[in-house]
């Protein structure tokens, strides 16, 4: 209490008023001025992530050399040769292929049942509890888990990995998609019913765009769920065809001790990875998302 | 004036005992109880009142996102009986506009859903609305890069450029920083003049609504009930400093104010 008195009975000096006009600023420099080249360079989100991998390579390369034991711990080089080597005379090209045509089958058949189900979530209460349920079951149970028995259904071969690879897409991309269509704002709803939008309009025209950067989420986590899968995969069982994926050959080349061979196919791996991401999804959010100002 | 409703052949709008109730996750709410009131075309018409009276509840009732549980809502002579194009709304939220289109997008694309424009007439119109609101040189930027009172204008230009039968404005500038709304309601005025459209108009400002409006519904909240209904038309900012703006403000404030003070006995002895 006697603080507060204190404080208040300090009273702030009476000064002159005066009025000025701006100045000149020159002395700062200019308002604008284009940026230096390695300013660009620093904020360009691909050259600072390019200079992440290459610091990664010479770690990788440095630690190798120190251990000096190809057997286990093969250096970057000599992984980069057996990369080389497989893509131009060995099977690599093929087995990614392999890996690849299957991955989006899988990938597009659960995103299309993952469509239909939030469709259906949407307009009725029921497919909303129906939706909730089956994802608060189904997503939390790994892929691979499903694997015994997808192989005890479809047998050994494609439509068995297609089915675990759907498991692991649909339930992320379904509730991604279903959070997404809830959290449109109220008003932007009433904007598009107010305009006459109803139906399979509405949901096209104003819950998709709206919804579009949990969509993406959703797509991109669905991605990634289903290339983990599918390696996992292979490794169990690509023996069944001549075709096996890069799963096979990973598992192949550790069979044989060919550990440079193992590391060129994790890279391939990891390389198909940031591809996706840094091509495919980047693009797809710089002329989406980004420039709608709803993702930074 | 025509504009006050004697010189025209019938009212645009007509609200005949409207009950509107809705439901909170514990409770069943009724927002407005037997709420009557006629706009006639050219109106500036505004519901006025302290928060809880329903006049939001009210407005989404007209637009059609509510049916009353009694009473009826007439549009010209149509009864209202879902959302569409005729009646277009601009809302207080500045992400009434998608963020997906630009100013320009933004404006056609009502215009376009609705099937009323060809895709020509529609840009050709979007440009001239937009060109109303000053915004020619933002017509291809998107939403997120302009600011608050420039999206209320973009929304103002689109639900206009529909040319709808009735605008319904809900809290358009309540959003707004003082120097912004007192521009905007000036811009407002002066579209006002150009196009003589219809508005009905929510505030709970009782400044904004003798400058805005040209006939006022002052509103008593829980549940909503017509309090009285009041012209306005003479006044416009010019006025503000006035006598009879003031009496009449003052007039306004002792009835929404006479109305807490007996809330409150109604509290203290209940």
């Amino acid at each position: 209490m006697a603080e507060v008195r204190a404080i208040r009975s300090a009273a702030p000096p009476v000064r002159p008023e005066f009025e000025t006009r701006p100045g000149e600023a020159a002395h700062i420099g200019d308002a604008a001025r284009p940026l230096t080249p390695w300013e660009r360079l620093v904020n360009d989100t691909t050259a600072r992530r390019i200079f992440i991998l290459v610091v990664l390579a010479i770690a990788w390369e440095l630690y190798a050399r120190w251990v000096k034991n190809p057997l286990m711990f093969p250096s970057f080089l000599d992984m980069s040769e057996a990369l080389y080597d497989n893509f131009v005379n060995g099977p690599l090209i093929d087995r990614t292929l392999t890996t690849i045509k299957v991955l989006l089958l899988g990938y597009t058949a659960g995103i299309a049942i993952a469509a239909v189900l939030t469709t259906i979530a949407v307009s009725t209460r029921i497919g909303t509890d129906l939706l909730s349920t089956l994802t608060a079951m189904f997503n939390p149970l790994p892929a691979i888990a499903l694997l015994p028995l997808a192989l005890l259904w479809f047998g050994l071969g494609i439509p068995s990995l297609i089915f675990v690879i759907i498991h692991s897409v649909l339930w992320a991309v379904a509730l991604n998609t279903h959070t997404g269509f809830m959290a449109v704002s109220e008003t932007q709803r009433m904007a598009g019913q107010n305009y006459g939008l109803r139906g399979i309009r509405y949901v096209m025209q104003i819950l998709i765009p709206a919804a579009f950067p949990s969509i993406l989420a959703g797509l991109k986590i669905g991605w990634a769920f289903a290339w983990r899968t599918l390696i996992a995969a292979e490794l169990v069982f690509g023996v069944s065809s001549r075709s096996g994926g890069l799963g096979w050959f990973i598992f192949e080349n550790r069979q044989q001790l060919e550990t440079a061979n193992v590391f060129a196919g994790l890279t391939t791996v990891i390389i198909i990875g940031l591809l996706v991401e840094s091509v495919i999804f980047r693009t797809a959010e710089t002329h989406t998302v980004r420039k709608w100002g709803m993702q930074r | 004036m025509d504009a006050n409703g004697t010189g025209g052949a019938r009212p645009l709008l007509e609200v005949d005992g409207v009950t509107l109730q809705y439901k909170t996750r514990e409770h069943l709410v009724t927002a407005t109880y037997r709420v009557s009131f006629k706009v006639w075309p050219s109106d500036r018409f505004v519901l006025l009142g302290p928060s809880g009276c329903g006049k939001s509840t009210l407005l989404k009732g007209v637009a059609g996102f509510m049916r009353p549980v009694e009473g009826t809502m007439h549009l010209n002579g149509r009864d209202i009986d879902r959302p569409g194009p005729d009646r277009m709304m601009v809302f207080q939220e500045f992400d009434q506009l998608l963020p997906w289109k630009t100013v320009r997008q933004n404006v056609m694309f009502p215009m376009l859903v609705s099937g009323r424009f060809a895709r020509a007439e529609a840009e050709q119109r979007a440009l001239a609305y937009i060109d109303k609101v000053n915004l020619t040189k933002f017509r291809d930027a998107y939403p997120h890069t302009l600011s608050g009172g420039m999206k209320q204008r973009v929304a103002i230009a689109r639900a206009m450029a529909m040319e709808p039968d009735i605008l319904l404005m809900d809290e358009p500038f309540a959003a707004l920083d003082a120097l912004t709304r007192r521009k905007m309601q000036e811009e407002l005025l002066q579209l006002w003049a150009d196009t003589r459209f219809t508005v009905l108009f929510v505030t709970h400002s009782i400044e904004e609504a003798i400058i805005v409006g040209s006939r006022i519904l002052v509103m008593s909240p829980h549940p909503g009930q017509v309090k009285a209904e009041l012209n306005s038309d003479v006044f416009d900012h010019a006025a503000q400093g006035g006598i009879e703006f003031q009496a009449l403000q003052q007039r306004i404030h002792n009835m929404l104010f006479a109305e807490r003070i007996e809330e409150d006995k109604a509290v203290a002895h209940g």
